[in-house]
């Protein structure tokens, strides 16, 4: 760590003491990419690692951390600003080439030909590898029916659903019994079974290599993932923060994390008072109970002090060692809220801000819709998960008013989607996965154009830019243009602009998904004054850990509704004596598995 | 088999199955020449034919009737009689003719004895689009000579004495435009074609992330142009083929060439082409910035600059410098020598010349931007 006093605890580098010296597969030293561009960024500095053969190390962290930079240089597709990687002894910068026979790389966007057939973009690697004809024939054919692809074939890879392109690209990957296998966020978007079958595969092959020495990186945005992997290089901000086993995370947080149980009313409540506490770093809402990270060397306050009934020690995660490291030193108050409460009753008398009733919505003779009926009662967070192409991103954009159903009922804020889907979308906010304002505008120009657009009279404008700027936080940087923020105020940003005309339904596609966990804890906390406010949240996502902050949770499958219901009820479904704690996942995992 | 030839051999068989499967690759080499073809071929003509021209004659009728005759019996003259000057104005302000001959009261006169000659004709022109002009100017002058040296055997009037002057059409006798125009369109196809395809297919690779795949694999940078150039010059070359038949079949074109120095050029251009698209699109990595980039860089001045519509010797001094930049102007002038003229040497060995510098430094170029990096 080149600045000291960064973080709260300087990296810890682990190499089993006991373990014979091995030469690892990969050694990095001081590396330092620059992107060029105006100004030039910086995307990976004085990042020193190596990896170890023999095992998958994780290379975690949220986006824009540097992971893609990190794995494009181990694969020589970069040429470094600064220090070298080595790769099995051959300097990336200048002997790429060498190396590439034993590299099996598997890009973020798969790099499959998608008008090229399963068996053919086999055969193309193999081809590129210049397998022989017996060997290509037999790995193949075991890497087929490893990945379960070996009935589709004849598929073009283009029409292969998202979980099964990142099997043929792992296959793809695997094809060459490469030495070192680099694998680009290969779970993203992905369905929690596929990616499951994908840690399967991988751990495997990893199982063969082994005697090989092969090493696998995985680069992930999950943390769950990260805590599965025998070693973690942890990223943040192009800065290497740690590197060493999960354990090597956790074994601070020992004795730190409790489960403080909460009435069923109000969670969100006592998770804001928990979190202003000083002997707590963090207090997140998880299912129907918070989940309590305290300070280093605090003294662990009684339960009620908390706001809450009782306190249980529980294992560390993962996610609570990073959100350790990345912490704010004690006494950062949390983000003030001045929230208007919305009328508790709707336009039209009833408690219920959305139902839905027998939706349907058809593609041609696709059906992405099928019957789908639901309710949100008001300030309720209601999520709808799935994975990409269940169905999710069509209700939801149903229930924008952007497309028109092909059948049922649905209402929104009290107006007839069938019938007036403008006065629908007059009532909610709607917030885009991707940045979706202006980047050449100031934050004060977006919110004014916002404004204009949602109609507001030029006296309502300025009050409500005023009182976002100050809600947000945004005052100081009210003149910066909006494309040079960092991630987390873009985000803040696009909230506010979604909430200037007062919506009584917010809409949030994938809000937090990619975010590091501190600024996702900070959207939370936000979308949580709002719906006690009487604000209704709608939801969607893949990602679990968004997932165990909604109310109520609809699943989506092939563009059915599995199950609908609280996330600790959903778990509770799938609880069996195998499985005593079940995890979201799992119970997805069960929910939408054909009977 | 040994690596390198086993890993051509994925590469180009990846790439033949991705032209069959991917209709605009098709679209682009087959179709597009077809279009272009037909829409510039039959759409853009400079031929002027049947130009209407008011007739007024103030003369008496009995001369005027042979000068009548002699005028309609041109090809590119419609005549209508006016009844006066004044109409025939009226007409020409309203558009309906190009252009006005007026024979006065003593022409018919005058005509007839060498003493009182020259017989005074006025040709009224709208001149609005000045080449139209010069054209009717022409072809009526043309008429009216054709006329006289009739009259003049007819009365065995030898005492004129006067210069006859012959023309011969050479190389388009039928002066038809399609037979300038098609051979510059085919140039354009060949753009198209060598350019736009290969910058587009390029792009999508970097925008797929298919080309980051490649990169890291063990195929060598050589051997991933190769087989792609490989393929799209196979492409390129059938579809100058098709369009060469196509303007011979559809336009009647005679071919008086051979086919060595059509294949020469026609390889040379697509080497210059493909190259271009290569580096345009290792430049832009995006589908439409490349095919933008293609058509600013290439059929625009293929287009203008390429003495395909336009000739260069009318050009300014300085712009014709400029075109000696632009290697379709190459391409077309041999097009159009090896159609219309044949083998002429002199001609096809020089701009061939031109084409191989051009193929050499686009190549060159290519080489100087791409490297095994994303950087």
């Amino acid at each position: 760590m080149s600045e000291p006093g960064a973080a709260p605890f300087a990296p810890v580098s682990m190499t089993p003491s006991a373990a014979p010296a091995v030469a690892p597969v990969v050694a990095i030293e001081t590396l330092r990419y620059v992107f060029p561009g105006t100004p030039p960024r910086v995307a990976l500095d004085g990042v020193s690692a190596a990896i170890q053969p023999g095992a998958i190390t994780g290379l975690v962290g949220p986006d824009g951390a540097g992971k893609t930079t990190l794995l494009r240089l181990m694969a020589g597709l970069l040429r470094p600003a600064g220090g070298r990687v080595v790769v099995l002894g051959h300097d990336m910068a200048t002997d790429a080439a060498a190396a590439h026979p034993a590299i099996g790389y598997m890009p973020q966007r798969f790099g499959l030909y998608e008008d090229l057939s399963v068996a053919e973009n086999l055969d193309l690697f193999a081809d590129l590898h210049a397998m022989a004809p017996a060997l290509r024939a037999e790995r193949v054919a075991r890497l087929l029916r490893f990945t379960g692809l070996a009935p589709f074939t004849a598929r073009l890879a283009g029409q292969l659903s998202g979980g099964m392109k990142q099997k043929l690209g792992l296959a793809c990957a695997l094809l060459s019994r490469p030495r070192l296998l680099l694998l680009d966020e290969p779970s993203v978007g992905v369905d929690p079974a596929s990616r499951r079958e994908l840690w399967a595969i991988v751990t495997a092959m990893l199982e063969e290599g082994r005697a090989d020495g092969m090493a696998v990186v995985w680069a992930t945005a999950y943390l769950d993932e990260a805590a599965r992997c025998a070693s973690v290089l942890l990223l943040h901000e192009g800065r290497l923060l740690a590197q060493g086993p999960p354990a090597v995370f956790l074994a601070p947080l020992g004795g730190r994390v409790f489960r403080l149980d909460v009435a069923a009313q109000g969670r969100r409540a006592v998770a804001r008072q928990a979190a202003s506490h000083p002997a707590v770093l963090d207090a997140q809402v998880a299912g129907d109970a918070l989940r309590i990270v305290l300070r280093e060397g605090a003294v662990m306050p009684d339960a009620s002090a908390l706001g809450g009934i009782a306190l249980r020690p529980v294992a560390p995660r993962f996610e609570d060692g990073f959100v350790a490291l990345l912490a704010p030193p004690a006494g950062a108050a949390p983000p003030p809220q001045h929230t208007a409460p919305v009328a508790a009753k709707g336009r039209d008398g009833s408690t219920d801000a959305i139902t839905v009733a027998d939706l349907v919505r058809r593609f041609g003779t696709f059906t992405a819709v099928d019957h789908v009926s639901f309710t949100v009662r008001r300030g309720e967070i209601f999520g709808l998960l799935g994975p990409n192409g269940a169905g999710k991103s069509t209700i939801f954009r149903m229930l924008c008013g952007l497309l028109r159903p092909s059948g049922g009922q649905a209402r929104v804020a009290g107006a007839d989607l069938m019938r007036a889907p403008a006065d629908a979308r007059a009532r909610i906010g709607y917030m885009a996965q991707r940045f979706s304002l202006y980047a050449e505008l100031s934050v004060r120009e977006n919110l004014r154009f916002f404004a204009r657009v949602y109609g507001l009279g030029r006296a309502a404008q300025g009050r409500a830019i005023e009182a976002a700027l100050a809600d947000f936080e945004l005052v100081d940087t009210a003149s910066s243009v909006a494309g040079t923020l960092p991630l987390g105020l873009k985000q803040r940003l696009a909230l506010a602009a979604a909430l200037l005309h007062g919506p009584d339904i917010l809409f949030l596609d994938e809000p937090t998904s990619g975010v590091d966990p501190l600024t996702r804890r900070e959207f939370w906390t936000r979308i949580g004054a709002l719906a006690d406010a009487g604000v209704t949240i709608l939801v969607t996502s893949h990602f679990m850990d968004e997932a165990e902050y909604c109310d109520r949770l609809g699943i989506v499958s092939q563009g059915r509704l599995a199950a609908v219901d609280t996330p600790a009820a959903l778990r509770a479904r799938v609880r069996s004596a195998e499985l005593p704690e079940p995890t979201l996942e799992d119970a997805f995992i069960a929910l939408v598995q054909p009977p | 088999m040994n690596a390198t030839l086993l890993r051509m051999r994925g590469l180009v068989r990846k790439e033949i199955k991705q032209i069959l499967r991917d209709p605009s690759a098709i679209l682009i080499a087959f179709l597009l020449p077809v279009v272009l073809l037909v829409v510039n071929g039959f759409g853009i003509s400079l031929d002027a034919r049947e130009m209407k021209l008011a007739v007024v004659i103030e003369a008496p009728e009995e001369t005027a009737r042979g000068m009548l005759q002699a005028l309609d019996a041109s090809p590119y003259l419609s005549v209508q009689r006016a009844l006066s000057r004044h109409d025939g104005e009226a007409a020409m302000v309203r558009g309906d003719v190009r252009g006005m001959l007026v024979l006065g009261e003593d022409f018919s006169q005058r005509a007839s004895r060498p003493a009182s000659w020259p017989a005074k004709a006025q040709l009224l022109v709208n001149a609005t689009d000045p080449n139209t002009a010069r054209i009717l100017e022409g072809y009526v002058g043309g008429a009216l000579q054709v006329w006289l040296a009739g009259v003049t055997t007819e009365r065995r009037l030898t005492s004129a004495g006067g210069v006859a002057l012959q023309y011969r059409d050479w190389f388009n006798a039928e002066l038809r435009s399609a037979d300038f125009i098609v051979p510059g369109i085919i140039a354009m196809v060949m753009t198209m074609t060598g350019t736009l395809l290969t910058a587009l297919i390029v792009a999508r690779e970097w925008e797929r992330g298919t080309m980051e795949s490649m990169l890291a694999s063990p195929a060598r940078m050589a051997e991933l142009i190769a087989a792609k150039l490989g393929c799209y010059f196979a492409l390129g070359m059938a579809s100058m083929a098709g369009s060469v038949l196509l303007a011979i079949a559809l336009f009647g074109l005679p071919y008086r060439g051979g086919v060595l120095p059509l294949a020469a050029a026609a390889a040379l251009f697509l080497v210059f082409a493909l190259g271009l698209g290569l580096f345009i699109s290792t430049l832009a990595r995006n589908q439409f910035v490349a095919s933008q980039l293609a058509f600013l860089t290439t059929m625009m001045p293929a287009m203008m600059l390429s003495g395909m519509l336009f000739d260069i010797t009318a050009m300014p001094h300085w712009l014709q410098l400029v075109t000696y930049a632009v290697p379709a102007r190459y391409l077309v002038a041999i097009l159009q020598t090896l159609f219309l003229a044949g083998d002429v040497w002199a001609v096809v060995l020089p701009n061939l010349a031109g084409l191989a510098v051009a193929a050499v430094l686009a190549v060159g170029a290519t080489l100087a931007v791409t490297r095994r990096r994303l950087d």
